[in-house]
């Protein structure tokens, strides 16, 4: 095992859920309206909003995802960090203040606000529901994900304490106590994250991480061979027994060759030379027939799979050194531009007895690190790559600005002017923490500690290296940054529920207190799907879910919001048909990409189409469509307060 | 229909001249943002060439953060000296 379960996160993660649930609790007693279960009242301070957007807006995907990806993909990573904060200037310059103006609970209100339509808060409301759900699978799978490892509990019982958890909060008291859960898990990943960065700054950079002196970093091991007249391998250490297949078995033709030493199996990559063979030592995991897995040959408790990433060579002002000291940021960035960094390749190969998937050293130079192209094709790329790269930077730019459980954050302040300054606050608060991203995911690469079987349990594992306090601190928080974007994400959802369909689509009329009631059944009763689905999808990655959410937001909900404040002659069929067309479109094509096929076990190049991100088709189908239905239906189009008068 | 802001809001003169200078700083934000994503399609190397001691992709993504909160900043500073000159 790479770490170990920590009381003191428990104990925090235990004093932070009880800190929330007082406080939910608290508030419940003064949340008696409709106004301010669904608004919290609309009195909320704009700082207190915008780092509560920074709460609900940064999700285990940013802290933990990006870290990750960061890791072990260096500036590919940091573009999601780019492109998502870009989203936020959308919501600043072109939907803040118009949002607060039209809207009251959710972001059907503000679509519907000119036109009164069924079909607006029918579609919209399944937009909001369909990218809640998409957002929340994640979410919950990654809470039992992180319980696993950190708090020594089974999968379904993180997904329970979560599940459980948010629904009380939400229940209780709304957005009232949803807006401070996001304000105290925003302001604290702020903090922490601070701490981490300062802590790999003061650290420097060394080609022999030993996380100040607590952990001795592995010596990868090299050899040499040559092949004997016979055609057997002949090694420079005779220690090792290689097998009389190394070249004709299932790993010898993928470049690798398997040696035994005292029993145990090692895995290494071949080279040919000049003078023979080059061999370098890998890391390898198994999974058997019979579904057991090895780690290194090992069952994983015995911890022989150990934590990898250091710098190979370390250059500052041209010189090669051993180690930097503390570094500034731009210090510490130059640093790594100027040296070589091993990075990890991944290779899977099928033996008879199971499924091998070998990782082995990739040294790379840290000014490829430093730009894009180790995850994403840039470099030499076809057409398809191309307008793949461009699809996702579209998506990121356009869906945070059309995220439901983000745009009923601003019916939370009194003013326009406060729902400005609150995402003002915002990107602030999330530029920074995503600057921070850069430092934490480079310190995760060149500090020892990244697990190549997870790279989402980088940021966590930093953490560890400067001690159990941080890691305990991190790893709750990570903990508090599920809680945090679900309540976001179960109001949003309960909204949609109660506000769009039972009160505006299905026409029924409840008093305040029924609406209030209303809100807090469908909370429940999302929380109970939410806890469901969190369980049924253990052991999937449905991190992608994310990315789904993204796009159908882009496609389906910032069309309509930006047509209706900018083009007079958008109609309510327009509105309604633009959704339908961005919600069908982004989602058809994901089912079509060779993403999707790999994942239904076919061959991904066998895909009826062959990107995998829909946005660049989807957000320009959305339009045009909102277009053409409204130039097809300007007579139909009566705005309600043209009828009043 | 139950729509309309949670809260009763004033009147807001100043809301036609903050949509129009939203949209010139979101069409100027966008042109980097595009600029940025250009670059990486179609030179990626230039990405990786020496900009103030920093890969010109770093030094470009600093720049497209820090931008958006300086941005920010200059916007929120003309829409309320423009909330008060119009609203009061």
């Amino acid at each position: 095992m790479i770490y170990a379960q920590s009381p003191l996160a428990v104990g925090l993660f235990v004093t932070f859920v009880l800190s929330v649930l007082g406080l939910s609790f608290y508030l419940a007693r003064r949340t008696t309206s409709a106004a301010g279960y669904y608004a919290a009242g609309g009195q909320i301070h704009w700082f207190v909003n915008g780092i509560a957007f920074a709460g609900d807006y940064l999700s285990a995907a940013s802290f933990l995802g990006i870290c990750g990806m960061i890791a072990t993909a260096g500036y590919d990573g940091f573009l999601y960090s780019i492109g998502y904060l870009a989203g936020w200037v959308v919501a600043l310059f072109l939907v803040a203040e118009p949002m607060k103006r039209l809207g009251k609970f959710t972001f059907t209100d503000a679509l519907d606000s000119k036109f009164n339509s069924k079909g607006i808060q029918l579609t919209a409301a399944i937009s909001t529901l369909l990218v809640s759900v998409f957002y929340l699978i994640p979410q919950m799978v990654g809470a039992g994900v992180l319980v696993q490892p950190l708090l020594g509990m089974p999968h379904y019982v993180g997904v329970l304490i979560v599940g459980i958890v948010v629904t009380l909060i939400v229940a209780t008291a709304g957005m009232a106590s949803t807006t401070y859960v996001q304000f105290m898990k925003g302001g604290m990943l702020l903090v922490f994250s601070t701490i981490l960065v300062v802590g790999v700054l003061g650290r420097g950079l060394s080609t022999n991480p030993d996380q100040g002196g607590r952990k001795a970093y592995h010596e990868f091991k090299a050899l040499t061979a040559q092949a004997g007249a016979d055609g057997a391998l002949q090694l420079s250490d005779p220690s090792y027994a290689v097998p009389a297949d190394w070249k004709t078995g299932a790993l010898g033709k993928a470049g690798y060759v398997r040696l035994t030493k005292d029993g145990r199996d090692s895995v290494w990559k071949v080279k040919e030379t000049a003078g023979g063979y080059a061999l370098a030592e890998t890391l390898f995991s198994k999974e058997l027939s019979d579904g057991t897995k090895l780690y290194n040959g090992l069952p994983k408790e015995k911890g022989a799979f150990f934590p990898v990433g250091a710098v190979k060579e370390l250059k500052i002002d041209g010189k090669e050194v051993a180690q930097t000291g503390p570094l500034g940021p731009l210090g510490f960035l130059s640093a790594v531009k100027n040296s070589t960094v091993t990075l990890w390749g991944k290779t899977i190969v099928k033996e008879g007895d199971g499924l091998t998937t070998v990782y082995y050293q990739k040294p790379t130079s840290g000014a490829k690190i430093l730009r894009p192209g180790l995850k994403f094709k840039v470099d030499n790329s076809t057409g398809t790559q191309k307008f793949n790269f461009i699809s996702l930077m579209l998506a990121l730019f356009c869906g945070t600005a059309a995220l439901p459980h983000i745009l009923i954050r601003y019916y939370t302040v009194p003013s326009q002017a406060a729902a400005r300054k609150s995402t003002i606050v915002a990107i602030s608060a999330i530029g920074f923490f995503y600057i921070l991203t850069l430092f934490m995911g480079l310190g995760a690469m060149t500090n020892g500690v990244i697990n190549l079987n997870d790279d989402n349990m980088s940021a966590p594992l930093l953490a560890l290296s400067f001690g159990v306090v941080l890691f305990s601190i991190i790893s709750s928080l990570a903990f508090a940054t599920v809680l945090g974007t679900v309540s976001g994400l179960i109001v949003a959802a309960s909204g949609a529920v109660a506000h769009d369909l039972m009160d505006n689509f299905f026409g029924m009329k409840m008093s305040d207190h029924n609406k209030v009631l209303a809100g807090k059944v469908s909370a429940v009763v999302v929380g109970c799907i939410a806890i469901y689905l969190g369980i049924i999808f253990e052991g999937m990655n449905v991190s992608f879910l994310v990315g789904w959410a993204f796009a159908v937001a882009a496609s389906a909900n910032l069309p309509a919001i930006l047509m209706i404040l900018f083009w007079k002659k958008t109609t309510a069929q327009g509105v309604a048909t633009s959704i339908v067309v961005g919600m069908v479109s982004a989602m058809g094509l994901i089912l079509l990409s060779p993403d999707m096929w790999a994942l239904y076990g076919k061959l991904p190049a066998n895909a009826p189409i062959s990107f995998n991100s829909p946005a660049l088709v989807s957000v320009p189908l959305s339009f045009l469509a909102l277009v053409v239905v409204s130039m097809l239906t300007q007579k139909a189009a009566v705005p309600v307060t043209a009828k009043a008068a | 229909m139950g729509h309309g802001p949670a809260v009763k809001l004033g009147e807001d003169k100043a809301s036609g001249y903050k949509a129009k200078l939203g949209v010139y700083l979101f069409v100027f934000y966008t042109l980097a943002y595009v600029v940025f994503v250009g670059i990486s399609v179609l030179q990626p190397s230039l990405m990786e060439s020496a900009f103030m001691g920093q890969t010109f992709a770093v030094a470009y993504g600093m720049v497209l953060i820090v931008s958006a909160f300086v941005l920010a900043i200059v916007y929120n500073h003309f829409c309320s000296r423009a909330e008060q000159r119009l609203n009061n």
